[in-house]
């Protein structure tokens, strides 16, 4: 039974590894930001869920209230969110140009057209790229 | 789930639930704050994202197995049981805060307290995380002066025969914009501050662009003013540390700066706050503009 009081952290479990499986799990880096919104609410709520005291109030002060839940976890969660919204707001830019570079933002489409690129410039480097074009032609001929 | 419209929309939806029980947790202002900033701004920027890149996902996938789950749930069971008074958290630096501040600060929200005088260091660095966020997407998202110029003449606003939207919205923008300077200067008393207060006057700008246009939006609010906006917020928090300083105290100690120690408190926190506000609403402005310039460069220079 003594069990059953820990309930909070297992939610925050269960949150946190929900985002952890979309950020592995999809290609899309869309989805990979909301898989890192939803990680970052787990670690959200394990602080505060941690300041609450059962039968307390807001930490307001007031005199009809004698019992607070604890402050600092809200403070520091409070500049968490909007250093949250900044990085994603940073992510999402770049997702943009990715979108306008690759033409994709799936994952898998940006390391193959990458491991060309690579290809094509080691192959440059070792001057192969006048002969396989001569070889292109041949083949088309 | 194939479309990314459905994720972002539930992803808000997730977000305002999460509210709801940061305040059932007692979080008063992490919960302002989560449903302006999660709920708000976040579905807005990804909503703008999404005008930008392909609307559905290849549905391809990995298969991971996760073992870390059961490692941590075996790993929370010595931790303290859910709303119990004695735990460890509750017994250091947290009582000194709730029983002292009154007398210290004299500003009855703690968290606002604590946030702007107890960890104003602290504070102002997430500031500068935030100015500097600002700048790496302008950086990133940067078009060129010929190209604005170009689309400057023909962008109507996407939603600009909406008359039902734009006559109610033209009596919601003057509420939201009082409500943001509510939340501003309240927040010593009730649940708000700098950040939430930020967002919210943002997030009535932003509607305002989205009704009547991007350039009648940045008549009033020109993209040089803006950036310098960032700037100045950040500069009048550093500012008054460095008043601090000069009056004889330690950087951000704000009892030094009137005669009456809690009056300086007073002062000091009502300058910090509104520095992170200005901050805060014109970065967020700014980062909606330059993501709302991209898509007006896509829609007409192709």
């Amino acid at each position: 039974m003594n069990i059953l009081g820990l309930y909070n952290y297992w939610i925050v479990v269960i949150l946190m590894l929900i985002g952890f499986y979309i950020v592995i799990a999809h290609e899309n880096l869309v989805k990979k930001l909301v898989g890192l919104a939803i990680f970052q609410t787990s670690v959200f709520f394990l602080y505060i869920s941690m300041g609450k005291i059962t039968g307390a109030t807001a930490p307001i002060l007031d005199k009809q209230w004698q019992l607070y839940s604890n402050p600092l976890p809200h403070v520091l969660i409070l500049t968490a969110i909007v250093v949250g919204i900044a990085t994603t707001a940073l992510g999402l830019s770049l997702v943009v140009r990715i979108q306008e570079a690759y033409g994709s933002i799936e994952e898998n489409d940006i390391q193959i057209q990458d491991t060309q690129d690579q290809f094509e410039c080691q192959l440059e480097a070792y001057g192969v790229q006048e002969k396989l074009t001569t070889f292109d032609q041949d083949l088309d001929e | 789930m194939g479309d990314l419209f459905a994720v972002v929309m539930l992803s808000g939806i997730y977000s305002l639930l999460s509210a709801a029980l940061f305040l059932d947790l007692h979080a008063v202002d992490v919960a302002f704050t989560e449903a302006s900033v999660g709920a708000g701004i976040s579905t807005l920027l990804f909503l703008a994202t999404l005008k930008l890149v392909p609307r559905y996902d290849k549905k391809s996938r990995y298969k991971p197995t996760l073992a870390t789950g059961a490692l941590l749930i075996y790993g929370t069971l010595d931790m303290p049981h859910f709303g119990k008074a004695d735990a460890p958290v509750h017994e250091h630096v947290a009582p000194r805060y709730l029983n002292e501040s009154m007398e210290e600060i004299g500003v009855p929200n703690v968290v606002t307290s604590v946030l702007a005088s107890y960890r104003g260091f602290d504070t102002l660095g997430e500031t500068l995380v935030i100015f500097t966020a600002g700048i790496g997407v302008m950086s990133l998202l940067r078009i060129s002066r010929q190209a604005k110029e170009e689309s400057k003449s023909k962008t109507p606003a996407d939603m600009q025969q909406q008359v039902i939207l734009r006559v109610v919205a033209k009596m919601m923008i003057p509420l939201i914009l009082i409500f943001a300077l509510y939340v501003q200067f309240h927040g010593d008393y009730g649940p708000g501050g700098g950040f939430q207060a930020g967002v919210i006057f943002a997030a009535g700008i932003i509607l305002y662009t989205m009704l009547f246009g991007l350039s009648t939006a940045q008549k009033i609010f020109n993209r040089k003013v803006l950036e310098l906006f960032t700037a100045i917020g950040v500069f009048l928090y550093a500012s008054v540390g460095f008043a601090c300083l000069f009056m004889g105290g330690n950087f951000l100690d704000y009892s030094v700066l009137r005669h009456d120690p809690v009056h300086g408190q007073h002062l000091g926190i009502l300058l910090v706050e509104l520095g992170v506000g200005i901050t805060v609403a014109s970065v967020m402005m700014t980062i909606f503009f330059k993501f709302t310039w991209r898509t007006v460069k896509h829609k007409y220079n192709q």
